[in-house]
C-alpha cells in the first residue's frame, strides 16, 4: 500500500495538448451525442442521426486543417507515444473525409431497412475514431488499442443486417479471423517488447537488429506484426475472410471496410516499418516483397472470374492492396525511403476517392435493379448516361489510365521501386505493369456491360439518385479528376519529408 | 537545343479546344440532334482553324527548332513538366490530325453509325482529337504518356459501342494490346529518366543525356519502348489486334485509327527511342528492318486471303507500316523522311480507302469482295476515286504514296553507319518484292470490286439504294484526294519541312 502511494506520489499528470487532440475530441462528443440523440429522439425523427454524424465529421476537420496550418509542425505527447505531424495529419483528413464519403453513402441505404440507425452511426464513429488514434499512435500498446477500437465496430457493423445470413456470415468470418490476426500480432508485439524491454516503437528501433544472439526472435517478431497487419490490409495469402465479408456486408460498411479500414491498416504498417523496424529491413523487405507479387496477381486473377460486382470489386481492392505495399517492398533501400513513403499515402489517398466512387455507382445502381451481378449494368449507359460515364472514369482510375487519379498512383509506385535501382525493384515493377494490364480485363467486362450490352431486362426507366448519393459522386469524381489532370494537388498532401520521429538512418 | 517561345499559348488552345466543344456538348440535351452536330462542327472548324494559324505562324526556316515552347510547372515533385513545342517532325503530324477530325465530323453529319447517340459519339471524337494533337506536341515523356494513354479510351468505346458484330472481342483485344505495350513502355520511360540522373523527363534533356548510359542498359530500356511503340505501330508480330480493330471499328474510327492513331507508335520511335538511346538503336536496327521486311510480306500475303474488303485494307496497313518502320531502321536522314513521308501518305490514302469503305458498306449493305462488282457502271464517280486511291496506295509515281515507299526502299541500299550493310539490301530486295505484291492484291481488289457488271445479293434484292457520291461525301473526301495528288507532284512541300529536324534528330547517328 505505501509502496502505491509512494508511485502514485512520484506520478506527475503528463501535459496534454488538447489542440492537437481537438480531432478526436470532437468525434468523441459526436458519437456520445448520437447515442443520446438515439435513445430519447423519435423514431421518425432518426434523420437527425445522419446529420449530426455527418457534421461531427465535417466538424472534426477544422481541426485537422488549423493544425495543419499550424506553425508547430510536430505535436508529441506522453514521451513521443502519441505524435500528431504532417503525415499523421495528412491520414486523418483521409479518415474524415472517406467517413463523410461513406456517412452520403450510407443515409439512404440505413433508411430502407428496419434496422437500428443510432447504432449503426455511433459504430461507423466509433471505428473512425479508431482511425484517428491510428494515424498518431508511436506506441505497440497505443497501437493495438486503435486497432481494436477500429475493428470491433467494425465486425458489428458487417453484421448489422442481423436477419441475412449473408451479412451474418460476413460479419462472423471477418471477426474469427480478425481476432486470430489480433492474436498473432500480439504474440509478435510481446516478443519485441521482450528484447527491447519497451513498448516506444523508437526504443524497439533501436534495439532491433539482424544480428546479434537475438537475431530470431528479432525476425520472428517483425514477421508476425507485419502478418497480423497483412490480414487487415487482406493481403494474399491472409485475404480469404475480404470477398466473402464484402459480399455479405451492407454495401455502405464494404465501402467503408475496403477504403477506411485497409488504409487503418496500411498506416500502421508504414508506421512500424518507418520508426520501429528500420534496421530490419533484411526481414521485412522480402517478406513484403513476397506479399505484395502474390496479393497483386491472385487478387488480379481471382476478379476475372467474378460475376458479382462486389465481390469482384472485393478481388480488385484486394489486388490495389498489392500495388500499395509495392514500394514499401524498397522503402529500405537508400533513394526510395521517402518516395516509398510518398507513394503509399498518394495510392491512399487516391483509391479512396476512386473506390468511393465505384461504391456510389453500385449503390445508385442496385437500388433500382436489386441486383449484384455484373450483367445487372448492362445498358447503364443508355437509360442513365451520368451514372455510366462516372462508372466509367472510376474503373478507368482503378486501371490505372491517365488522365485519371489511379495513373498518377500508379506511376509514383513504379518511380519508388525503379528508384532503388536494384533489381529486387525492377522485377516487382515489370510484375506490378504486367498486372496493371490484366486488371483491365475485369474493369473492361463492366464498362462492356455499361456501354455495350442492352439492359438485362429491357427495364430503361431511368434511375433518379437521392441527393446525398449525387453529392458523394460529385466529391469522388471530382477528386478523381483533380488527382489525375494536376497531380501535384495530390502530391502536395502526399509528399511528407518524414514520419516524424522516425529514426533517420 | 534551342527553342523559340513566341506565341506559346497556340499549341494549346489548338491542343484542348476540342475540350471546350466536348464540355458544351455535355451540357446540352440529348435530343438535340442538330445542335449538337453543329456544336462538334464549329468546334473542329475552329480547332482547324488555330491549326492552320499555327502552321502559318512557323518559321519554316527554323524547322529544326522546337517552336511555340511552353514550360509550365506541373507535377514538380516527380520532375515533370507541361512542356510542349512543335518542329518540323511533329507539324505535318499535328495539322494532319486536326484535318482528319474535321472530316471524320463532316462525314458523321449524316452517317452517325448504329446505335446513333450522336451526342457521345462526337464528344468521343473530340477527345481523340485532344489525345492525338497533345502527342505531338509533348516534349515531356510523362506528358506524352498521358496524352497517348489519352486515346485509349475514346476508341475502345468507339469500336466497342458503335463497331461491328464482334465489337466487343475487337475492342477488348484492342486495349488490351495497347495498354500491355505502354505498360513496359512506362517502365522503360523511368528507367531512362534515372540513369540519366533522375533530373528531369523533358525530351531534349533525354536526348543529350541519354547518350551517356551504358549500352546494355540502353538495350533493355530500348527493348520497353520498341514493345510499347510496335504494337501502336503495329509491327508483325504485335499486329493481330488491328485487323479485328479494323474490321470491327465504325468507319469513323478506322479512318482516325489508320490516319492518326498508328502514326503515334511510328512518331515515338522518331521522337523519342531512336535519339534518346542511339547505342541500342543501332544495336536494334537490324531486328527492326528484318520484323519491318516480314511485316511487309506478311501483310501483302494476308491482303491476298482475304474475301473482306476492309479487312484487305487493314491488313494493307501492316505492309506499308512495314516500310515506314524499314525507313526508321536505316538510321539515315534519307530513311527517316521517307519514313515520316511515307506516315503523312499512308494517312491521307488509308484514311480515305477506309472512307470508301465505309460508303459501299452503306451502299452494298457488305463489304465481301465476292459480292460486290460493276461499282463503275453504277456508281462511276465512287469507281473513279477508289481507283484513284487503290493506285495511291500501290504507290504510283505522281501520287503521295510513291514518295513515302520508293526512298524508304532505296534507303535500305545504304544505311547508316555500323549497320551491316549486306543485311539491309537483302531486306532492300524483299521490300520491293511486296510492292509488286501490294500492285497485286491492290489491283485484284479493284478490279473485282470496279469491273463487270453489277451483281444482286440474295438478301438485298436489289441495290437500290446505289446513289453515287453525296455532298458531305464530297466535302470530306475532296482535301484529302486534292492532298494526296499535290504530295505526289511536290513531295518538297513536305521534305523541305521534315529534312531539317529530322537531321537534328538524327545526328547521333552521322546524318
Amino acid at each position: 500500500m505505501q509502496h502505491l502511494q509512494i508511485i502514485a506520489a512520484q506520478w506527475v499528470a503528463p501535459k496534454i495538448d488538447y489542440f492537437a487532440l481537438a480531432p478526436e475530441i470532437v468525434v468523441v462528443v459526436g458519437l456520445c451525442a448520437v447515442l443520446l440523440l438515439d435513445l430519447f429522439i423519435d423514431q421518425r425523427k432518426q434523420w437527425l442521426l445522419t446529420i449530426v454524424s455527418s457534421f461531427t465529421l465535417l466538424a472534426a476537420m477544422l481541426p485537422v486543417l488549423m493544425l495543419g496550418l499550424s506553425e508547430t509542425s510536430v505535436r508529441s505527447m506522453f514521451d513521443g507515444r502519441y505524435v500528431v505531424d504532417d503525415f499523421s495529419l495528412v491520414i486523418k483528413g483521409l479518415f474524415l473525409l472517406a467517413g463523410y464519403v461513406v456517412v452520403l453513402l450510407s443515409s439512404s441505404h440505413v433508411e430502407q431497412g428496419e434496422y437500428w440507425r443510432g447504432e449503426y452511426w455511433f459504430l461507423l464513429l466509433t471505428s473512425l475514431l479508431g482511425m484517428l488514434m491510428m494515424a498518431s499512435s508511436r506506441d505497440l500498446v497505443s497501437i493495438f488499442v486503435a486497432l481494436e477500437f477500429l475493428s470491433i465496430p467494425a465486425y458489428m457493423l458487417a453484421a448489422w443486417r442481423k436477419r441475412d445470413a449473408k451479412s451474418n456470415e460476413a460479419g462472423v468470418k471477418y471477426f474469427l479471423l480478425g481476432v486470430f490476426a489480433s492474436a498473432v500480432m500480439l504474440y509478435g508485439m510481446s516478443l519485441m517488447y521482450g528484447v527491447a524491454n519497451s513498448t516506444l516503437l523508437v526504443d524497439i528501433a533501436k534495439t532491433l537488429t539482424t544480428t546479434g544472439d537475438f537475431a530470431a526472435v528479432h525476425a520472428l517478431a517483425v514477421v508476425f506484426v507485419i502478418v497480423g497487419f497483412a490480414f487487415k490490409v487482406s493481403a494474399v495469402p491472409f485475404h480469404t475472410w475480404a470477398p466473402d465479408t464484402y459480399e455479405g456486408a451492407p454495401t455502405p460498411v464494404t465501402a467503408f471496410l475496403s477504403v477506411a479500414s485497409k488504409a487503418a491498416g496500411f498506416v500502421a504498417l508504414v508506421v512500424l516499418i518507418y520508426t520501429a523496424f528500420p534496421a530490419s529491413q533484411d526481414v521485412w523487405q522480402p517478406f513484403i516483397w513476397v506479399l505484395s507479387a502474390l496479393t497483386m496477381t491472385v487478387g488480379n486473377v481471382l476478379a476475372l472470374k467474378q460475376h458479382n460486382i462486389v465481390r469482384m470489386i472485393a478481388y480488385s481492392s484486394i489486388s490495389q492492396g498489392g500495388f500499395v505495399l509495392m514500394p514499401l517492398a524498397v522503402a529500405g533501400m537508400a533513394g526510395s525511403e521517402n518516395s516509398a513513403l510518398r507513394s503509399v499515402v498518394l495510392y491512399m489517398i487516391v483509391y479512396a476517392a476512386t473506390n468511393l466512387g465505384v461504391f456510389a455507382v453500385i449503390l445508385a445502381v442496385s437500388a433500382k435493379t436489386r441486383s449484384g451481378e455484373i450483367s445487372s449494368f448492362g445498358g447503364l449507359f443508355s437509360y442513365a448516361p451520368s451514372l455510366g460515364v462516372l462508372m466509367t472514369l472510376f474503373l478507368a482510375s482503378l486501371a490505372g489510365i491517365p488522365p485519371l487519379g489511379g495513373w498518377i498512383a500508379k506511376f509514383v509506385a513504379f518511380q519508388s521501386l525503379l528508384q532503388s535501382q536494384s533489381n529486387w525493384g525492377y522485377a516487382l515493377a515489370i510484375i506490378g505493369a504486367v498486372n496493371s494490364v490484366v486488371a483491365f480485363g475485369y474493369y473492361g467486362n463492366v464498362m462492356r456491360e455499361i456501354w455495350m450490352r442492352p439492359p438485362p431486362d429491357g427495364d430503361v426507366t431511368p434511375i433518379v439518385a437521392p441527393g446525398s448519393l449525387r453529392l458523394a459522386l460529385t466529391l469522388t469524381s471530382a477528386l478523381t479528376l483533380v488527382f489525375g489532370i494536376l497531380p501535384s494537388v495530390g502530391l502536395r498532401f502526399a509528399d511528407l519529408a518524414e514520419i516524424a520521429g522516425a529514426i533517420t538512418r | 537545343m534551342n527553342m523559340l517561345q513566341d506565341n506559346n499559348w497556340l499549341l494549346s488552345v489548338g491542343t484542348f479546344l476540342p475540350l471546350v466543344g466536348v464540355v458544351v456538348l455535355l451540357l446540352m440535351p440529348k435530343a438535340q440532334d442538330s445542335a449538337i452536330k453543329n456544336v462538334a462542327l464549329l468546334t473542329s472548324i475552329a480547332t482547324l482553324i488555330v491549326g492552320v494559324y499555327t502552321a502559318f505562324k512557323f518559321d519554316y526556316g527554323q524547322a529544326e527548332k522546337l517552336q511555340f515552347v511552353a514550360d509550365v510547372n506541373w507535377i514538380s515533385v516527380i520532375k515533370s513538366s507541361y512542356l510542349i513545342g512543335l518542329d518540323g517532325i511533329s507539324l505535318p503530324l499535328y495539322l494532319l490530325s486536326m484535318i482528319i477530325t474535321l472530316l471524320v465530323v463532316i462525314y458523321s453529319l449524316d452517317h452517325v453509325p448504329s446505335p446513333g447517340k450522336p451526342k457521345s459519339f462526337f464528344a468521343l471524337l473530340l477527345v481523340l482529337q485532344t489525345g492525338m494533337a497533345g502527342t505531338f506536341i509533348a516534349q515531356d515523356l510523362i506528358l506524352f504518356f498521358v496524352f497517348f494513354e489519352l486515346v485509349l479510351l475514346p476508341m475502345f468505346f468507339l469500336i466497342g459501342v458503335w463497331g461491328g458484330e464482334q465489337r466487343q472481342y475487337a475492342s477488348i483485344k484492342f486495349f488490351l494490346y495497347t495498354m500491355f505495350g505502354s505498360a513496359l513502355m512506362l517502365v522503360a520511360f523511368l528507367a531512362l529518366f534515372f540513369k540519366t540522373g533522375a533530373e528531369s523527363f523533358s525530351i531534349p534533356f533525354l536526348i543529350e543525356n541519354g547518350a551517356g548510359i551504358a549500352k546494355t542498359t540502353q538495350i533493355w530500356i530500348f527493348a520497353g519502348m520498341f514493345v510499347g511503340f510496335a504494337v501502336k505501330v503495329p509491327m508483325f508480330p504485335f499486329h493481330t489486334w488491328l485487323p479485328d480493330a479494323h474490321t470491327q471499328a465504325p468507319t469513323q474510327g478506322s479512318v482516325i485509327l489508320a490516319a492518326i492513331l498508328l502514326k503515334l507508335g511510328t512518331y515515338g520511335f522518331v521522337r523519342i527511342a531512336l535519339p534518346t538511346l542511339p547505342d541500342a538503336a543501332r544495336e536494334w536496327a537490324p531486328y527492326i528492318g528484318g520484323l519491318a521486311v516480314i511485316g511487309i510480306i506478311y501483310g501483302a500475303l494476308g491482303c491476298l486471303a482475304q474475301s473482306d474488303m476492309k479487312r484487305l485494307i487493314a491488313f494493307s496497313s501492316v505492309a506499308h507500316m512495314g516500310f515506314v518502320m524499314l525507313g526508321i531502321s536505316t538510321l539515315t536522314s534519307f530513311g527517316v523522311n521517307a519514313a515520316m513521308f511515307g506516315m503523312v501518305a499512308h494517312g491521307l490514302i488509308t484514311g480515305m480507302l477506309f472512307f470508301i469503305a465505309g460508303s459501299v458498306k452503306e451502299r452494298y449493305h457488305t463489304l465481301e469482295i465476292a459480292k460486290l462488282g460493276g461499282m463503275l457502271t453504277a456508281m462511276p464517280r465512287l469507281g473513279w476515286i477508289f481507283g484513284f486511291c487503290a493506285m495511291a496506295s500501290l504507290g504510283l509515281p505522281g501520287l503521295a504514296g510513291f514518295w513515302g515507299e520508293f526512298p524508304a526502299i532505296l534507303s535500305a541500299y545504304n544505311p547508316a553507319e555500323g549497320l551491316n550493310e549486306s543485311t539491309f539490301r537483302v531486306f532492300m530486295v524483299i521490300a520491293a518484292l511486296g510492292t509488286v505484291l501490294a500492285a497485286a492484291y491492290l489491283l485484284w481488289m479493284f478490279q473485282r470490286v470496279a469491273f463487270g457488271t453489277a451483281k444482286t445479293t440474295s438478301s438485298h434484292s436489289s441495290h437500290d439504294d446505289l446513289h453515287d457520291v453525296t455532298t458531305h461525301e464530297w466535302i470530306a473526301w475532296t482535301p484529302l484526294l486534292i492532298g494526296i495528288l499535290v504530295l505526289g507532284v511536290l513531295p518538297n512541300l513536305l521534305f523541305s519541312v521534315l529534312e531539317p529536324a529530322v537531321q537534328i534528330t538524327l545526328k547521333a547517328f552521322g546524318g
